[in-house]
């Protein structure tokens, strides 16, 4: 049985030819960087890395939220789970991801009420099912989540819903990529922006950011061959000293993006700065409740008592979140940090950099 | 025991009725007195019938058979009981008596044992009663010996069933996991990953209707295939449970000190399975399965096992899916759709939807 949109993005001998033709358009040794871990994983999974011309360089990006949540917000769910009667719902990746002392799948195993929901609007239904307890949703992910996460907000409230709240770690791809391009250590030449947050927001925004550091950027989508051809573009524009956006995912991707699911967004949520773990404080990448709907914020309606951030001293997530170094080449990598016992994200999330080597090459 | 001679506790009168199904389970259920002993005799002696089993004894006294015997044992805990394909009953035989064929044994006899959780409905231990049963009856396999326990409400979620079992091996045969041997063929018995996201799409909410059904089945019969086309040439069998194939090959790897490499194209993975898991991010590689089996095989007899294999309803869609190599020894690596090779691991912790 075919798979649409899935076994035609796989096909061997397509991708044996535009191996070749990357081959061909590559005049010189170039570094692009994928943007999303999802692209990180589809690379790794299939083995397509590996198959690519020795001169062609792949950094690995920031694009996996759990990733670049910050340990203090992480210390703050931790602190909220904890309380006696409440209930804390969020992505199965965030419950392994440690924070300074603990993490939340420990916390569980403590008897913490944490529980694991596929979509954030599960969540409102926990609060609607618990309405004599507190249930908080802890969000992340990317703007390609952030609408659904807009929407338990507007539904808590059409709902009359007082026990939801919502802990945002919600963050924004462009502003990432800006602080990658304007870091004097960058040798990322060309990008792969991620299709799917493209899919939500349109790929507008990164026409400034292509125009002002004179690169190519190119919307790409995540089976082999969508990362094929959006590798050919962008290896194209710069062997011709093109810089500009394009767009490989049209068959997901237009230039104004899903305006609905903006206006959601912007109705709900407001830009803010937000520190990346590994990336320092960024300025207007993160958002967090507008002031109308600042009530249902778990941030405020449970503030953290004293903040504790402490990174693992041996994590160099920080150096693998912004492509300065493959997670091969840390030195707790398979050692110190595994999947069962991680330092930092990347090695837990299934974005995460350091989980896709650990997967996929293995340690011996 | 008649009514007649039953001891009478307390003032309150015997009451003959048998069990309604409207009822519950009680703690007394479990206490060894007198509704013990009705659970036993009105519900649980009926269905597993057998001359051993009505002596009432402490334990089974078996004639043993010729040969070598095959042991195992294995516990359920299902969530939910009941799913398309099966439920706690049925797979509780089928688990291990596919033990037991994974060891080359046919199977001969089970206990079973039953934790209940207080204030489970009769009528639904009734149901995984009748499934045991008729799992059993079907293979055909005798339940000569088990056990009730009832534990409080909330200590436990409706049933655990324990099942042990003991088979007789074939003469001749003699498989374990370190007979994997270089050059061998890795057989697949059938498609991958229906049992674990058939329980999945029900388990987790995930508001996406398919017509997954588990693959919960015995697999003695077509394993005894497999053992009478070549019993020398058969050296592992192993059922990919919890893990997948995945893990059982990492086992299987390390066992053997031997290399896998697999061809991803010639993986079969069940309709509908392959669909969820692209949703959900999961690779079905590490997907449970509770009806299909690995067979490391001797090249030679590669393909007469797989044409006997396909001889069967139950393997009619199997494949030769890899081969055992010298080359990186404890490692199971895996030649993708589209050429490139990866690493298949363990699985390391659960196994998590993606999330953007």
């Amino acid at each position: 049985m075919i798979v649409r949109y899935v076994d035609e993005y796989r096909q061997g001998e397509q991708v044996q030819s535009w191996l070749d033709a990357i081959a061909a358009a590559l005049t010189r040794p170039m570094t692009l960087m994928e943007v999303c871990g999802g692209q990180t994983h589809t690379f790794l999974r299939f083995g397509l890395d590996a198959l690519l011309p020795e001169a062609l360089t792949l950094v690995h990006g920031p694009g996996c939220p759990v990733c670049v949540t910050p340990i203090e917000l992480i210390d703050h769910a931790l602190a909220i789970a904890a309380q006696p009667g409440l209930l804390l719902a969020s992505f199965g990746d965030m419950l392994r991801v440690p924070g300074t002392r603990d993490d939340l799948r420990s916390l569980k195993a403590r008897g913490a009420d944490v529980r694991i929901v596929y979509s954030p609007l599960d969540a409102v239904r926990l609060a609607q099912q618990h309405p004599d307890r507190q249930v908080v949703f802890f969000g992340v992910g990317f703007e390609t989540t952030a609408p659904a996460h807009a929407l338990t907000v507007l539904q808590a409230h059409q709902a009359g819903l007082s026990n939801f709240s919502l802990l945002s770690a919600l963050v924004l791809v462009p502003p990432a990529i800006a602080t990658l391009l304007a870091d004097p250590a960058n040798r990322v030449e060309a990008f792969l922006a991620a299709g799917h947050v493209c899919a939500v927001m349109g790929y507008g925004q990164y026409e400034p950011l292509a125009a002002r550091y004179r690169v190519p950027i190119v919307v790409t989508g995540f089976e082999p061959l969508d990362l094929l051809q959006g590798i050919h573009c962008a290896v194209r524009a710069l062997a011709a000293g093109h810089s500009g956006v394009e767009n490989q995912y049209r068959r997901a991707v237009q230039r104004e993006g899903n305006p609905a699911a903006q206006q959601a967004l912007k109705r709900v949520f407001e830009v803010c700065d937000r520190p990346w773990r590994g990336l320092g404080v960024l300025p207007a990448s993160g958002l967090r409740l507008r002031e109308a709907w600042r009530t249902y914020d778990a941030a405020e309606r449970f503030p953290l008592a004293e903040p504790i951030a402490r990174e693992h001293p041996e994590c160099l997530a920080g150096e693998v979140l912004r492509g300065l170094r493959k997670p091969p080449a840390c030195p707790a990598f398979g050692a110190a940090c595994t999947p069962e016992h991680p330092l930092g994200a990347p090695m837990v999330s299934s974005e995460g950099a350091c989980a896709a080597y650990y997967r996929y090459r293995s340690v011996t | 025991m008649s009514d007649a001679t039953r001891p009478v506790l307390g003032d309150g009168p015997v009451c003959p009725l048998p069990l309604p199904d409207h009822d519950t389970v009680l703690l007394a259920h479990g206490g060894g007195g007198r509704l013990t002993q009705r659970l036993i005799e009105e519900l649980l002696l009926p269905a597993f019938d057998n001359p051993e089993l009505r002596r009432l004894h402490d334990g089974a006294v078996l004639e043993a058979p010729p040969g070598r015997l095959a042991f195992s044992t294995d516990s359920f805990v299902v969530s939910p009981l009941f799913f398309p394909g099966g439920d706690i009953g049925s797979l509780a035989v089928h688990g291990t008596v596919n033990d037991l064929a994974m060891c080359g044994a046919t199977p001969l006899w089970l206990s079973v044992s039953l934790i209940l959780e207080e204030g489970l409905p009769l009528a639904t231990l009734r149901r995984i009663v009748a499934s045991l049963q008729r799992a059993a009856q079907a293979i055909p396999v005798s339940i000569v010996t088990g056990d009730t326990k009832v534990v409080g409400r909330g200590q436990a979620d409706g049933v655990y069933i324990n099942t042990a079992g003991i088979g007789v091996v074939r003469p001749g045969v003699d498989l374990a996991p370190q007979h994997a041997r270089v050059g061998d063929v890795v057989l697949l018995s059938g498609p991958l990953a229906a049992h674990g996201m058939a329980i999945m799409s029900l388990r987790e909410s995930l508001g996406f209707e398919t017509a997954l059904r588990s693959d919960s089945a015995a697999l003695h019969g077509l394993v005894a295939r497999l053992l009478e086309t070549a019993p020398q040439a058969v050296h592992v069998l192993r059922d990919p449970t919890r893990g997948g194939v995945a893990s059982a090959l990492n086992e299987i790897a390390a066992a053997a000190t031997v290399g896998f490499c697999l061809e991803e194209r010639a993986i079969p993975v069940a309709d509908g399975a392959r669909e969820a898991c692209e949703l959900l991010g999961l690779d079905p590689l590490y997907v449970a399965n509770e009806g299909v089996f690995l067979a490391i095989v001797a090249a030679e007899a590669a393909d007469a096992l797989l044409a006997a294999l396909r001889a069967d309803p139950l393997g009619h869609a199997a494949a030769a899916i890899g081969t055992v190599t010298a080359a990186h020894p404890g490692r199971v690596v895996l030649r993708t759709t589209i050429g490139g090779t990866r690493v298949v691991d363990m699985l390391s912790g659960e196994q998590l939807p993606r999330i953007c």
